[in-house]
C-alpha cells in the first residue's frame, strides 16, 4: 500500500522538470516532420545513422544479447563446463525454485528483498529528509555534522559489513552487544529468528541488523541529495510562508517538499536500485541464514564450486531481471505518459 | 575471519609450528626406487609437445625435458615459501618450472573457469569427491600410471582411494589435517577429567564440568562448515563409514532412522556447547578454548593456529567417542590437499614427473622443513619434526580403516551448502528437525 503511494507521488512530481525539455524535443522532432528528409545531406544521414546504430549495436551486444542469452540458459540444465553436457530441461529450474524443493530460499530472498525496498524508504529515506531539514537551518556546526553524517557513504557497503560485524554486532566484545546487551552476549548476525513469522516467512532479526548498517551509509546519501535540494530552494517562498502565518510543519509540507519534486523522483530510483542490487553487505557477512537476497542466490549458483547448474542460477537471475524490468517499464511509462499529457 | 567462508579450511592453508621425532626411510631413496619401475600407462595417445617421453606408455621419472608450468594457489606466506623450495629442487634437470601464482580464494572460486582453459599443466586441488565434478567432466587426465608406477609404494590405501574416482587416479595426495576433540591438557588436569571412550563417559564428563563451572564445548558455526564436523563426527560412529559415503552420494535418506538418530545424539549434547553458534566465527570459539573457558572442541589440528606458540604443548585432542560397537573410531576424518594434471597439458611427461615428485616423502619433507603446521601422506616423511598433536594425527590417519574427507569435500558442493544451512536451522532451533530433514531430503533428490 504504502510503497504505492510514494511511486504515484512521483509521477506528478517528475512533471515540472521533463516538461520543458520534453517541449523543446517535440518542436524539433514536429520541424523534422514537416522538413522530412530533404533537410538532411549525405553526410548528415552518416553520421546520424552512425550514432544511432554504434550506441545501439554496443548495448544490445554488451546488454540484451548475454540477458537472453540468461534466459536461454535458465530453461537448461548445464554444469558449466562443456557445452555438450548442456540438456535441455525446459521449466524444471523454474518449477525447483518456485514450486520445488528451492521454494523456501526463493520467496524469502523475495521477501527479503521486499523488506529492503519498506525499510529504506521508512528508515533512511525519511531519517535523511529530517536530518537534512536540520541542517539546512544554519544550526551551528553544522558542516561538521554534515560531514560526520556523510562519511560513511565513501565507503562500499562491503566496508560498511566489515565495520559492523566487528565493532557493533561482535557477540561478546560490540558496541551494540554492550549498549543494549544488558550484560549479556547478543547474536545479533546469528539470530535467525523470525521477528514476526507468517507461514515460515518473514523479518529474520539477523536481517534487521543488516539492514541497520546499511541505513547506517544510506541516510548520509539521502540528505546530501535532499540538502542539496533545500539548498536551492528560493529563500523568499520560505519567507512569505511564514509571512501567511505557517507553523514549521505546513511550511515543509506544503511549501517546501513540493519544491523537492525532482529530489524525491532521485530518491525513488535510487531506493528501489538499491533494494534490487543489494548483495555486497550480505555477501561479505557470509550470508547468514535467512539474510538471502535474489543477487546472492545468483551468484552462490553461478559462480564458484557450488554451481552445478548454471541453469538453476540464470533461472534465479531471470526472477531478478523480471523485477527489474517490471520497475524499468513502469517508471518509463509513467515518466512518458506524464511527458505527453505535459505537452 | 575476513571473507567469506563457506568451506572448511584447507591443510595447505593451515600450520602452526612443531617438534617431535621419529624417522623413517629417507625420501630420496623412494624417489630413486620410483625412477626403476616402470608401469603400464595409459596415455597412448598422448601428446606431448617437446617433452621426453618417447610414447611408449610408461611412466618413468627422469626421462621429461622442457618447461612444465605449475599453478599455486600456495598464496600465504609460508607455504608459497615451502613449495617454492620443493619445487627448486626438483631433481630432473632438464625440466624448467615455472610457478604461476594465483590468490587463494580466486582459484578456488574460480576453478570451473581455471580447468576449463588452463593456463598450467599442474594444479592443485582437493581429494575424493571434490576430484569428481572435474574429473567426470574431463577436465583433469587420468595419473593411473603415475600411481602403478611409482606412488603405490609410498601412499597408503586409504590415500590411494581418495585420490581415485571411478577406478583411475586423479590426485597427487600433499598435505592433510585430521578431526577429533581438541582439549587443553592445563585444564583437564585442573579439574580432574580424562578423554572419555565412549558416549556415556562423554555425557558423563559434560555434565561434571558444567557442575563446574566450565562450558564443555566451543561452538561457533559462522560460514556454516564447522557443524558439518560435528555431524558427521557422530554419523560415521553411529551409521559407520558406508553410511557416510551413501548419504553423502544422495543414496541414503536424510529422513532415514539412521540419519535422524544422528540428530538425536547431537541434541544430547548440544545443551553442552556454546550458545548462539551461528553467529560466532571459530577462531572465537577457538580462543574459548585457548583461553581455558571452555573445556574442549570439536575442530580441525587447525585450532592449534590460534595457540601461543609456547602453549601449543598444552594442547591434546582425542578422536571422537564410540557410539556403535560395531565401526568402533574405524574412521578418521582427515581432509587432504593434493596435485592433480590438467586433462591436456602442454607438457606432460614433464607435468606426470612434478606430481609424482610430490608424492614423494623427500619433496614432502622439504615443504614441512618450512610449513610445518600440517601432515604428510607418504611413507617414509621425516616426523621427527613433528609435535605431538601432528604425530597423534598421523598416526590415526595412517592406521584408520576408512578416512574421510569432510562433508563439504564429500558431496556436491552445491548440496554442501544446502547441508550448512540446514545444521545452522537445526543449531537454531533443534526440535525443528523434522521439518528440516524433509527439506533437506528435497534437496538432496533435486541436486544429488
Amino acid at each position: 500500500m504504502t510503497t504505492a503511494a510514494e511511486p504515484s507521488s512521483t509521477e506528478e512530481q517528475a512533471e515540472p522538470t521533463t516538461a520543458g525539455s520534453d517541449d523543446q524535443a517535440s518542436t524539433q522532432e514536429a520541424g523534422g516532420q514537416r522538413g522530412g528528409r530533404s533537410q538532411f545531406v549525405g553526410s548528415d544521414r552518416r553520421v546520424f545513422l552512425a550514432m544511432l546504430l554504434i550506441p545501439t549495436t554496443i548495448h544490445v551486444l554488451i546488454v540484451w544479447i548475454p540477458t537472453v542469452l540468461s534466459i536461454v540458459l535458465s530453461l537448461t540444465k548445464w554444469n558449466g563446463i562443456q557445452f555438450s553436457d548442456l540438456e535441455w530441461a525446459s521449466f524444471e529450474n523454474y518449477d525447483q525454485i518456485i514450486l520445488g524443493a528451492f521454494q523456501q530460499d526463493f520467496f524469502q530472498a523475495i521477501l527479503n528483498n521486499v523488506w529492503l525496498l519498506l525499510f529504506l524508504f521508512f528508515g533512511p529515506t525519511l531519517l535523511g529528509m529530517f536530518l537534512a531539514y536540520l541542517l539546512d537551518k544554519s544550526i551551528r556546526g553544522g558542516r561538521i555534522y554534515q560531514s560526520v553524517f556523510y562519511t560513511p557513504v565513501v565507503l562500499s557497503l562491503a566496508v560498511v559489513g566489515f565495520i559492523w560485524q566487528n565493532i557493533m554486532y561482535d557477540q561478546e566484545f560490540g558496541l551494540a552487544t554492550w549498549a543494549f546487551g544488558g550484560g549479556e552476549n547478543v547474536a545479533w548476525l546469528g539470530n535467525q529468528e523470525f521477528l514476526f513469522d507468517f507461514g515460515g516467512y518473514g523479518l529474520s532479526k539477523n536481517f534487521l541488523a543488516i539492514l541497520v548498517a546499511m541505513a547506517w551509509r544510506h541516510t548520509g546519501y539521502i540528505m546530501v541529495l535532499y540538502l542539496a535540494g533545500l539548498k536551492s530552494v528560493d529563500a523568499s517562498l520560505k519567507e512569505s510562508a511564514s509571512l501567511d502565518g505557517c507553523n514549521e510543519w505546513q511550511t515543509f509540507r506544503h511549501v517546501l517538499f513540493p519544491t523537492l519534486k525532482p529530489i524525491n523522483v532521485i530518491v525513488v530510483v535510487i531506493t528501489v536500485i538499491e533494494a534490487l542490487r543489494a548483495f555486497d553487505i550480505v555477501y561479505v557477512l557470509n550470508t547468514p541464514r535467512n539474510t538471502e537476497l535474489l543477487s546472492i542466490l545468483t551468484t552462490d549458483n553461478l559462480i564458484g564450486e557450488g554451481a552445478d547448474n548454471i541453469g538453476r542460477g540464470s533461472a534465479y537471475a531471470t526472477m531478478l531481471f523480471l523485477l527489474c524490468i517490471g520497475f524499468v517499464l513502469w517508471y518509463v511509462t509513467n515518466h512518458y505518459r506524464n511527458q505527453e499529457a505535459s505537452v | 575471519m575476513s571473507g567469506r567462508v563457506q568451506r572448511s579450511p584447507n591443510p595447505s592453508r593451515v600450520g602452526f609450528p612443531l617438534t617431535r621425532r621419529k624417522f623413517l626411510v629417507g625420501g630420496a631413496s623412494a624417489v630413486g626406487a620410483a625412477a626403476v619401475l616402470a608401469a603400464c600407462g595409459s596415455d597412448d595417445e598422448s601428446t606431448d609437445t617437446g617433452a621426453g617421453d618417447d610414447g611408449s606408455g610408461a611412466f618413468e621419472m627422469g626421462t621429461a625435458s622442457g618447461t612444465v608450468r605449475v599453478g599455486s594457489n600456495y598464496s600465504d606466506a609460508k607455504p608459497n615459501e615451502a613449495l617454492k623450495a620443493v619445487l627448486d629442487s626438483f631433481p630432473n634437470e632438464n625440466v624448467t618450472i615455472e610457478l604461476n601464482e594465483v590468490d587463494h580464494n580466486t582459484y578456488q572460486e574460480q576453478i570451473v573457469a581455471y580447468m576449463q582453459d588452463p593456463p598450467d599443466d599442474v594444479a592443485p586441488w582437493f581429494a575424493a569427491y571434490r576430484l569428481v565434478p572435474l574429473a567426470s567432466a574431463g577436465l583433469l587426465m587420468d595419473i593411473s600410471d603415475v600411481w602403478t608406477g611409482m606412488l603405490d609404494d609410498v601412499l597408503s590405501g586409504g590415500f590411494k582411494q581418495a585420490s581415485t574416482y571411478d577406478g583411475k587416479q586423479y590426485l597427487v595426495p600433499w598435505t592433510f589435517y585430521s578431526w577429533g576433540i581438541h582439549y587443553r591438557k592445563s585444564v583437564w588436569d585442573s579439574v580432574g577429567a580424562t578423554p572419555p571412550e565412549d558416549w556415556d563417559g562423554l555425557l558423563a564428563l559434560c555434565n561434571e564440568l558444567q557442575g563446574q563451572g566450565i562450558t564443555p564445548f566451543a561452538s561457533g558455526n559462522d560460514g556454516r562448515w564447522p557443524a558439518m564436523g560435528t555431524f558427521d563426527q557422530i554419523n560415521f560412529r553411529l551409521n559407520g563409514y558406508q553410511y557416510h559415503v551413501d548419504l553423502m552420494a544422495g543414496n541414503e535418506s536424510w529422513t532415514d532412522d539412521r540419519t535422524k538418530e544422528v540428530f538425536a545424539r547431537w541434541a544430547e549434547i548440544l545443551p553442552f556447547h556454546q550458545e548462539n553458534p551461528n553467529g560466532r566465527e571459530w577462531q572465537d570459539a577457538g580462543q574459548a578454548l585457548v583461553d581455558g573457558e571452555v573445556a574442549m572442541m570439536t575442530i580441525g589440528n587447525f585450532v592449534g593456529d590460534l595457540f601461543p606458540a609456547e602453549e601449543l604443548d598444552d594442547l591434546d585432542f582425542f578422536p571422537f567417542p564410540t557410539l556403535n560397537d560395531e565401526h568402533g573410531q574405524d574412521t578418521v576424518e582427515a581432509p587432504i590437499d593434493g596435485w592433480v594434471v590438467v586433462a591436456e597439458p602442454a607438457n606432460e611427461a614433464a607435468a606426470k614427473e612434478v606430481v609424482a615428485y610430490m608424492g614423494t616423502a623427500d619433496a614432502q619433507n622439504t615443504y614441512l622443513s618450512i610449513a610445518p603446521g600440517v601432515q604428510a601422506p607418504a611413507e617414509g616423511v621425516d616426523t621427527s619434526a613433528y609435535n605431538a598433536l601432528q604425530q597423534k594425527s598421523a598416526e590415526l590417519v595412517q592406521n584408520a580403516a576408512n578416512v574421510t574427507q569432510f562433508l563439504d569435500r564429500d558431496t556436491l558442493p552445491a548440496f554442501a551448502n544446502e547441508a550448512g544451512q540446514a545444521f545452522a536451522d537445526f543449531l537454531n532451533d533443534p526440535s525443528g528437525i523434522d521439518a528440516i530433514l524433509e527439506d533437506l531430503q528435497s534437496k538432496a533428490e533435486a541436486l544429488l
